[in-house]
């Protein structure tokens, strides 16, 4: 029996549908994330697990129970906000306490599972500041602190690294898939960063316009996503949009169709595209076997340990290849190149 | 609010004010049109009863002889009200406007403090402040005996109990309840528009008349109608500070109530008094559901 | 701005200022002149301040003022608050015109129809149900809760609004009932509202003079009503002591309260 279990869930909010049918199961110990740009539904989603909004349709059931009717604070769920909504007005260990004092636990338990909280955020020094007094990330572990307290079966968090720099993020990151495995909660969170979400969870649910367009491990998403979307949102990606002709491609970038089986029971002139990540293109000045493409170096974009060179080609279409910066410096701008990759490597797209 | 639904306890936390407000603010004025139709008597409540159990039943009898007096007599203390408080209206807007500018302008350290100290006389007691200017105004009091030493005049001048002082007294009173909508109004003025109309070449008078000026409208009706509807019905500030040429319809309401023990034709002026509110009061409800 | 412009705003701002608080300064420097006469400047004397404490009528007003004003206040902050929150909450409900029109219209009607008009009921109501059986501090307490709350409500009002409603959220997740968020969170996050509403309730009952003296009886007689009569007789210099203590207090408290209130806002800016 799955932690979580998301049975057809439907929200509108007037004319416009957030969330459309969505099904999902969430299993415990779990690392989700719910993946997409901004007004995809995430967010709603999110929301309607924690009950903040109610299901037009469907039901959402948290350990075999059905809480699609139960108001939040009957949730065996707790939230970690974006904006961290911190109480202004109780000091560190009191907002870490909120949530037990609630449940009416007794003082001496209670103090020491908020200082149980404070040393597994490493804040145990900070019980008696206010939240004026913290700065972003460490209000942000307060948040946590107080998110966990009540040792739930889930989390939820709302966009947790979106508010703290580039370096603070790495870190934050690893520092919560290590509190996660520790504590050993499901976490669900929600985020429009790809690179996050890549990094951090173990099964992704890429959202678009309310439905789950693709649900799986971060590896199968990446390498092999289904749909022009996800390959898209997900990390770089070189599409090559035609049509499908008998089982092979007829693209514009090709001078002959391309062979692909999975497109074998497509109709006659179906749209359908072609999916090579910028790390599997391989650029080369000689003409390689198999699928090759006339372009010219545009540009080499330098960035430390990896590089990444811009090819143009005669129609002007712009490829992206990703290599290490050893093996981009055999190439400089105007040099004629072929593009080409293992068959293998590419991924068949039928919408 | 996150679980909204309409439940037992949206209605606990509606029900008490809303049910004291109905029976000692709504009510009230109910009993005072009743009363307003009944006559002057010599018994405990001093007014015959609107409604008698006679033998055929329940009978009013309602009778209009008030407000027959009232048009007789005290047309002209409505007029008086009336006036005085227009004028009031327009000198708070035309004194309180360049303060509030002034400290919507200033370095914002200072504006805060700055609102403190005008708000702070609000705080003491009117009465006192009002009782003040009648030491400053008087024949003998302080104004005229500044002027004389100063050899300005030979006699002390009529500053006071007349319409100069009540207009004067007035403005005192009311000049923070102009002030601080229109701070409210003009705080909110974005500086980037005032420098984009220089940037295009306007002179700072005509920034003022074209942008901040129409701009600060509501801050400017907001003052306008928290200084005009209550200054119409003031009592204290003309019955220190006026005279016998500045009867206003509040001492006229006190005076039937107090010395003439007439409830009925005070009912009756109050009444009267409500009518002539009910425009300004409802564009006041108006302005405030529009700004929130 | 030039620096002519900066030059008349100051200007403005010192004669805005002189005019508000002319009379005030010549109150507390006329309270400690020893001469009775206002042309007359006879010396430094705390004279006055003695006779304001040797006089009965006063300080018996003021206590009954005093009474009047923590309980009307009291009363007024509880009515104000539900009244306050329920108005910038709730957007549509039965009755809802009629009630931000009951919330509005108190502020500014003037002083003297509230007053006939909450005597007159008073006065049918004892005919009717017997009740209230004399008029007094009752009274004079529940004519100030009544106006006392709508500016409560104003005051609430408009901290609700900018109050973060995540806060809430954040509570009923972590297990808290509605109520309990109302109490836990919501009320200390608006204390500024309740605190200064508290003392505006407080101050304008301690000020006011014609609504008393409308539903007030005999023996509860209010300060402003000593103040009225006495000075409807002639000035006398204990009101000049009496204005300068009143002011001292005022000032004293407002002030403590404003700078809490701050504080407290410093706090919660700082917070984003």
């Amino acid at each position: 029996m799955p932690l979580l279990d998301i049975r057809t869930v439907s929200k509108n909010f007037g004319a416009v549908t957030a969330v459309d049918g969505v099904s999902l199961s969430v299993g415990e110990g779990e690392l989700f994330a719910l993946l997409g740009p901004s007004g995809c539904g995430k967010t709603t989603l999110l929301r309607l697990i924690a009950g903040f909004e109610r299901p037009d349709a469907g039901r959402i059931l948290i350990d075999g129970n059905d809480v699609t009717e139960a108001p939040p604070y009957r949730r065996p769920v707790n939230m970690m906000f974006q904006s961290y909504a911190l109480f202004p007005h109780l000091d560190v260990a009191g907002n870490i306490a909120f949530g037990l004092k609630q449940e009416g636990m007794e003082r001496r338990r209670r103090a020491a599972r908020v200082a149980e909280m404070l040393a597994l955020v490493q804040m145990a020094d900070y019980a008696r500041r206010r939240p004026h007094e913290l700065s972003g990330g460490q209000k942000q572990r307060v948040a946590l602190a107080r998110a966990l307290a009540k040792m739930p079966k889930l989390l939820l968090l709302d966009e947790p690294l979106a508010a703290l720099d580039r370096k603070l993020r790495e870190e934050t990151r690893l520092e919560l898939i290590g509190i996660q495995e520790r504590v050993g909660t499901s976490f669900v969170f929600v985020t429009h960063d790809q690179e996050e979400a890549l990094g951090m969870a173990s099964r992704i649910a890429v959202m678009e316009r309310g439905r789950v367009a693709q649900l799986g491990s971060a590896a199968e998403i990446y390498e092999r996503p289904n749909s022009r979307f996800v390959a898209d949102f997900v990390g770089a990606v070189n599409l090559f949009d035609g049509v499908a002709a008998g089982s092979a491609l007829k693209a514009p970038a090709f001078d002959t169709p391309i062979p692909l089986p999975e497109l074998a029971d497509l109709p006659e002139g179906t749209a359908a595209a072609l999916a090579v990540r910028p790390e599997k293109l391989r650029l080369s000045r000689a003409r390689p076997d198999g699928i090759a493409i006339a372009a010219t170096v545009a540009s080499v974009n330098y960035q430390g340990g990896i590089s990444i060179v811009h090819a143009a080609t005669p129609s002007g279409r712009m490829l992206k290849a990703q290599m290490a910066s050893t093996a981009a410096a055999a190439f400089e701008r105007g040099a004629p190149v072929w593009a080409g990759w293992d068959p293998a490597d590419a991924v068949a797209l039928s919408r | 609010m996150p679980v909204t639904g309409w439940g037992w306890r949206q209605w606990c936390l509606i029900a008490p004010p809303f049910l004291w407000l109905f029976i000692f603010f709504l009510l009230p004025l109910g009993v005072v049109a009743a009363i307003s139709l009944t006559q002057a008597a010599d018994t405990i409540p001093p007014y015959t009863p609107l409604f008698t159990h006679g033998p055929d039943g329940l009978q009013a009898q309602a009778s209009f002889a008030n407000y027959r007096l009232l048009a007789r007599s005290d047309v002209r203390a409505y007029g008086n009200s009336l006036g005085f408080a227009a004028l009031a209206t327009a000198l708070c807007l035309l004194v309180g406007y360049p303060i509030a500018f002034a400290i919507a302008r200033a370095p914002k350290a200072w504006r805060n403090p700055l609102l403190f100290f005008v708000i702070l006389p609000f705080w003491t007691s009117l009465l006192i402040r009002v009782y003040a200017w009648i030491t400053i105004l008087q024949p003998t009091g302080l104004l005229n005996r500044a002027l004389e030493d100063l050899g300005l005049i030979n006699q002390p001048l009529l500053l006071i109990y007349n319409g100069f002082s009540v207009v004067l007294g007035l403005v005192y009173a009311y000049l923070p309840f102009m002030i601080l909508p229109l701070y409210g109004s003009l705080s909110q003025l974005d500086e980037s528009l005032l420098e984009a109309a220089a940037d295009l070449g306007a002179r700072p008078a005509r920034v003022f008349r074209e942008i901040v000026l129409p701009l600060s409208l509501p801050g400017v009706a907001a003052g306008a109608l928290l200084v005009f509807i209550p200054a119409i019905g003031e009592f204290v500030i003309p019955d220190l500070l006026g005279g016998p040429g500045t009867l206003m319809v509040g001492k006229v309401l006190w005076q039937e109530f107090f010395d003439n023990v007439d409830w009925p034709e005070a009912a009756a002026v109050a009444m009267v008094l409500v009518v002539l509110l009910t425009a300004p009061l409802l564009l006041a409800q108006r302005l405030a559901e529009r700004a929130t | 701005m030039s620096r002519r412009i900066t030059l008349f705003r100051a200007a403005v701002l010192a004669l805005g200022f002189g005019f508000l608080y002319l009379p005030i300064a010549l109150l507390i420097a006329y309270s400690f002149n020893a001469s009775r006469l206002v042309a007359v400047w006879g010396g430094w004397s705390l004279h006055w301040y003695g006779a304001l404490i040797d006089d009965d009528k006063f300080r018996d007003a003021a206590w009954n003022s005093l009474r009047i004003g923590m309980m009307a206040a009291s009363l007024a902050l509880m009515l104000g608050t539900g009244a306050g929150f329920a108005i910038a909450r709730f957007t549509r409900f039965p009755g809802r015109l009629v009630f931000s029109f009951m919330l509005m219209a108190p502020l500014v009607v003037p002083e003297v129809i509230l007053g006939l008009s909450l005597l007159l009921l008073f006065v049918a109501s004892q005919a009717w149900f017997g009740w209230p059986a004399s008029r007094g501090l009752l009274t004079v307490t529940i004519a100030h809760a009544t106006f006392g709350s709508c500016f409560v409500a104003v005051l609430v009002r408009a901290q609700l609004a900018g109050f973060d409603h995540t806060l809430e959220e954040a509570a009923l997740d972590l297990g808290a009932r509605p109520f309990s968020v109302l109490w836990r969170v919501i009320l200390p996050g608006i204390s500024p509202a309740l605190v200064s509403g508290w003392l505006l309730a407080f101050t304008l009952s301690l000020d006011d003079l014609v609504v008393a003296s409308f539903v007030s009886g005999p023996s509860a007689t209010t300060l402003p009503m000593a103040v009225y009569s006495s000075v409807r007789i002639g000035v006398t210099p204990e009101i000049n002591a009496l204005a300068t203590v009143f002011l001292a207090v005022v000032i004293v408290i407002v002030t403590l309260a404003f700078s809490l209130i701050a504080r407290q806002e410093r706090r919660r800016l700082a917070r984003r």
